[in-house]
């Protein structure tokens, strides 16, 4: 029988004792080959999502299978097609890269003349050749976050679930793991679930994203399909004076609702483009002076504005 | 797929290597015994003027101290190493693949063992530089050797027991001031039957660890003694059941999956 390399769950709950319902009654289905950005603040249910489709968490209650196979009863089925790399990268301060990688490979059962060529392919692939042979604990979070992502691949898994695995890590190495997760899911057809807080992230490498919030799945849809459903761009204005944005804030409440701005005074236009032209005359006309008026186009974070009535930007990790 | 024995092979690999790496728990397991044997045995050497003392060498008999102590370090060295696998989340990667839960417990227990052994031949060749000689000769030392290899597994069971429930290394290693409870009111530092104190010598007297070291004792002071050897392999016995079983217990639960 062939099994798809899809994830599928129906009204999937994890609920702790004492505690809130983590997942609520959620419902997913990612393609083979595709790559879902599940994009949430902290405390959404993301991470714990990802356990219960991983199988290290049972959940509450609901139905989930992967790769064709349900994650309560085909654990170890599951377990054979997933690779994941969970929050924290889990490594062993002591270990070496390599080791590492050659622990993963026996674990996983691959041949024994194969561990160490594989280790080497993915140490090349990871860009740690030259660290393959130090200690862990000398790595840099980037290192770290690699050498997890280089582990979860080692048994050539056709579905992989990577955990917020650019948290914390410089532009540099977030921009090389992005070209690797892109480059699984074209040449190697791999099927990718990946949480995020990062809209960018979301935004540049997932073909569909779904917005989790307390548990429930709030908006999915590919990144410009979700974006077009808000439609209306934004104009930020940042008042010349401290004494300017009362003033402005009534100016531009003429143009549409106000939206939370961090700098300055922000109104989502209900004309659309066409009216950034009236609202730069109609600041003109009341001599209101600006330093800095700059329009928006949408972005996931007013699609999470949008459907939560929070803005996603600035929340930590989950 | 890879056999469980295989399994056990490459992650007692893996917690030898991390041992060996770790110069903290490899040092001070095998120093720290021997500068208290050093201390004890300068302060302590008119106890063998006693009566009814059963060597004129203390040092020979303090010698069993460190194969007990050595146990005390399997325990923090098994427990502490696991705990940190499941606060660092390197236990759900294992848990990811194919690991047989028995195989993730023998592994690390092999790893303890052969500390615990590399432990008692340091302990062994110090006591043969500075003049003791085994009265059970080389078979002795053979039996001493099992006994450091079981000693390292059923404490380390209990290690690992409290590591796998609690996942916590704080908790493993609050429970080292507990066991020392125990070694100091036994007959560490003096026979139980020249113990005067009443309430001490009854305390020993029902303590294990004091049978663990009069096992130890027997072979370098007395020779082969069956009730010595009987008491210690039997509580090490009952110690490694109960530890080994409780961890067993708890492991499917900790490798949620």
């Amino acid at each position: 029988m062939d099994h798809p390399n899809t994830i599928e769950a129906e009204k999937l709950v994890r609920e702790f004792k004492k505690g809130p319902r983590a997942v609520d009654g959620i419902d997913l289905h990612v393609e083979a080959g595709e790559i879902y950005g599940f994009l949430g603040p902290n405390g959404a249910g993301k991470s714990t999502t990802v356990l219960m489709l991983t199988t290290l968490l049972p959940p509450t209650a609901g139905t989930a299978r992967v790769g064709g196979y349900d994650v309560v009863h085909d654990g170890p089925h599951v377990r054979a097609r997933i690779g994941a790399a969970l929050q924290e990268a889990a490594l062993d301060p002591l270990l070496t890269g390599r080791e590492h990688l050659q622990l993963q490979a026996a674990l996983q059962a691959l041949p024994r003349d194969e561990r160490g060529p594989r280790a080497k392919e993915l140490l090349e692939r990871v860009g740690l050749t030259d660290a393959a042979d130090r200690k862990v604990r000398g790595y840099s979070g980037g290192m770290k976050r690699r050498l997890d992502l280089a582990m979860a691949l080692v048994h050539r898994p056709r579905i992989l679930f990577l955990d917020e695995p650019t948290t914390g890590l410089d532009v540099q190495s977030r921009t090389a793991l992005w070209d690797e997760v892109g480059r699984l899911a074209r040449e190697d057809g791999v099927t990718v679930f990946l949480t995020t807080q990062y809209l960018e992230e979301a935004d540049v490498l997932a073909d569909r994203v779904g917005i989790i919030d307390h548990g429930h799945i709030v908006a999915e849809g590919t990144p410009d399909a979700l974006k077009a459903e808000i439609g209306r761009p934004t104009v930020e204005v940042i008042p010349a004076g401290n004494d300017g944005r009362g003033p402005v804030s009534a100016i531009l409440e003429r143009f549409g609702p106000l939206v939370p701005s961090s700098r300055g005074v922000a109104v989502r236009l209900e004309a659309g483009e066409a009216g950034l032209a009236e609202v730069v005359r109609a600041l003109d006309a009341d001599n209101l002076h600006v330093e800095h008026l700059e329009l928006h186009s949408p972005s996931l974070d007013d699609v999470f504005l949008a459907k939560t009535g929070r803005s996603l930007e600035g929340h930590g990790a989950e | 797929m890879t056999t469980t024995i295989d399994q056990v092979a490459l992650l007692a690999r893996r917690s030898v290597l991390r041992t060996w790496r770790n110069p903290a728990a490899t040092i001070f397991p095998l120093v720290f015994p021997m500068l208290l044997l050093a201390v004890n045995s300068g302060g302590l050497r008119a106890e063998t003027h006693l009566p009814g003392f059963p060597t004129k060498s203390f040092v020979a008999f303090a010698l069993a101290v460190p194969f007990i102590q050595g146990a005390l370090f399997a325990t923090m060295n098994a427990g502490t190493d696991l705990a940190r696998d499941i606060e660092s989340g390197f236990m759900s990667r294992l848990s990811l693949t194919p690991l047989r839960g028995a195989a993730l417990l023998a592994g690390q227990l092999g790893g303890v063992i052969a500390l615990g052994l590399v432990q008692a031949c340091f302990y062994i060749a110090v006591g043969l530089v500075v003049g003791v000689r085994p009265a059970a000769g080389v078979g002795g030392v053979a039996v001493l050797l099992v006994f450091a290899a079981f000693i390292a597994l059923a404490f380390g069971s209990l290690g690992a027991t409290i590591a796998i429930r609690t996942g916590s290394t704080e908790s493993v290693q609050s429970l080292f001031p507990v066991f020392f409870v125990f070694l100091f009111i036994s007959s560490m530092n003096i026979p139980r039957n020249l113990i005067s104190t009443t309430w001490f010598r009854d305390a020993a007297t029902v303590n294990p660890v004091s049978y663990l070291l009069e096992c130890v004792r027997s072979l370098i002071i007395t020779g082969w003694n069956g009730e010595a050897l009987g008491l210690g392999f039997g509580i090490l016995a009952i110690v490694g059941t109960v530890g080994l079983s409780v961890a067993s217990l708890a492991l499917p639960k900790r490798l949620a999956r």
